[in-house]
């Protein structure tokens, strides 16, 4: 907008970093940053379809708006990532999206793990938003400065994601013994996918000071959700870490389901737009 | 299939107990706004929270998506206390006709310059 145009009262978008911009910018990946930023982006896109479910089924409205927000949060960086992987392959984001088959995709266990009630939604969320914003927090430093742009506009968001999750976290723990117990489950079915988003391959190996270790995300994670669960009075769930497999494109049974839903337009009437 | 989503699953199902108590509903808030350029907080809506600082962090969802704001404030609507609609007469036309409140009724004094 040129200031001519700029009204004291107008309300404007604002100028973050958009999925626009780096499909019309030239900077194109490696091989190996391509493939780090369709794990990332496969995450987020697989989970924003997820949450999706929740609108119209939340506790109230306000709450069906609070995680569609995260939904469609997730989706921006979605779009983020796999826009930029997609240069290094002459591929759009929706192609990537929408036409790729399920061992394709790099997405980890935890973001194709079922809604469940409200509360495993939540423990998924209390999850998910505090990996992501230890990862982004660091990969603002990368050494690929469209990842670290990328991550830059993602952290502030999933900081109030991670908000959002622990405050609800509290409130379910420490509320009527129903919700305490469903936490519980919740929490415990979530766990078993955690140690997936911190393990390191060779990828991440591969990609030196572009990438972040997942590994090295662990011990402020766990500091974090130890501090939360003190003030909570709920245990970390003693339970073994599922199979992972997702990052080499094994899925659970899950994941087929969710690209079903997800691809069936675009695959039935291809280049759709309305 | 089995016909809705195939991505939702058993999210409506209760697990264990199969308790279901009346729930109240969350009360309600009134919304205040400031925008980035405004000198004062805005009445915007109200929404439902279970307590204050949900009740912020739903404002901020539902009043700020836009770029709309720089500071929320919210307050229990059940704390304001509004004039009566049916008192109109005794509250606000009392004002009418006085226009002696109002700073035009005067004439300005010869020899007071800048007003």
């Amino acid at each position: 907008m040129s200031e001519s145009n700029a009204s004291a009262t107008r309300i404007t978008p604002g100028n973050a970093l958009r999925p626009e911009d780096i499909a019309s910018s030239s900077a194109k990946p490696t091989a190996e940053v391509a493939e780090y930023a369709l794990r990332l982006g496969d995450d987020s896109l697989i989970l924003a379809q997820r949450l999706g479910w929740w609108i119209s089924r939340a506790p109230e409205l306000e709450e069906d708006v609070a995680l569609g927000n995260i939904a469609l949060d997730l989706m921006g960086h979605a779009r983020s990532f796999l826009t930029y992987a997609g240069h290094a392959w002459g591929k759009t984001e929706d192609d990537l999206a929408y036409l790729r088959r399920e061992p394709e995709f790099r997405s980890a266990h935890l973001f194709e793990q079922p809604n469940g009630d409200f509360a495993r939604t939540i423990a998924r969320q209390l999850v998910v938003s505090h990996y992501q914003f230890e990862l982004y927090s660091r990969l603002v430093e990368s050494t690929d400065a469209t990842l670290a742009a990328i991550a830059a506009k993602a952290v502030k968001e999933v900081d109030y994601h991670r908000d959002h999750a622990s405050q609800w976290v509290r409130r379910l723990a420490q509320g009527t013994e129903e919700s305490h117990n469903r936490m519980i489950s919740g929490l415990t079915l979530t766990w078993p996918y955690v140690e997936e988003l911190f393990t390191d391959d060779p990828l991440i190996d591969s990609l030196g000071d572009a990438a972040v270790l997942p590994s090295t995300l662990r011990k402020p994670f766990d500091a974090l959700i130890t501090a939360l669960f003190a003030e909570a009075e709920l245990q970390v769930p003693a339970v073994p870490g599922a199979i992972g497999g997702g990052r080499h494109g094994c899925h659970s049974e899950h994941l087929g389901y969710i690209l079903a839903e997800m691809q069936v337009l675009a695959r039935e009437h291809p280049g759709a737009t309305w | 299939m089995t016909g809705g989503s195939t991505t939702g699953d058993d999210g409506a199902k209760a697990p264990s107990t199969g308790v279901h108590e009346k729930r109240e509903p969350w009360p309600l808030w009134e919304v205040f706004v400031r925008s980035s350029r405004g000198l004062s907080h805005v009445h915007a809506g109200s929404l439902h929270a279970p307590d204050a600082e949900m009740a912020v962090r739903n404002a901020r969802d539902l009043y700020t998506r836009r770029n709309e704001g720089v500071s929320l404030w919210v307050v229990p609507a059940s704390a304001i206390v509004s004039s009566d609609p049916d008192a109109k007469g005794q509250f606000f036309e009392s004002s009418q006709g006085k226009d002696y409140r109002h700073a035009t009724y005067y004439t300005k004094s010869d020899g007071v310059k800048h007003l």
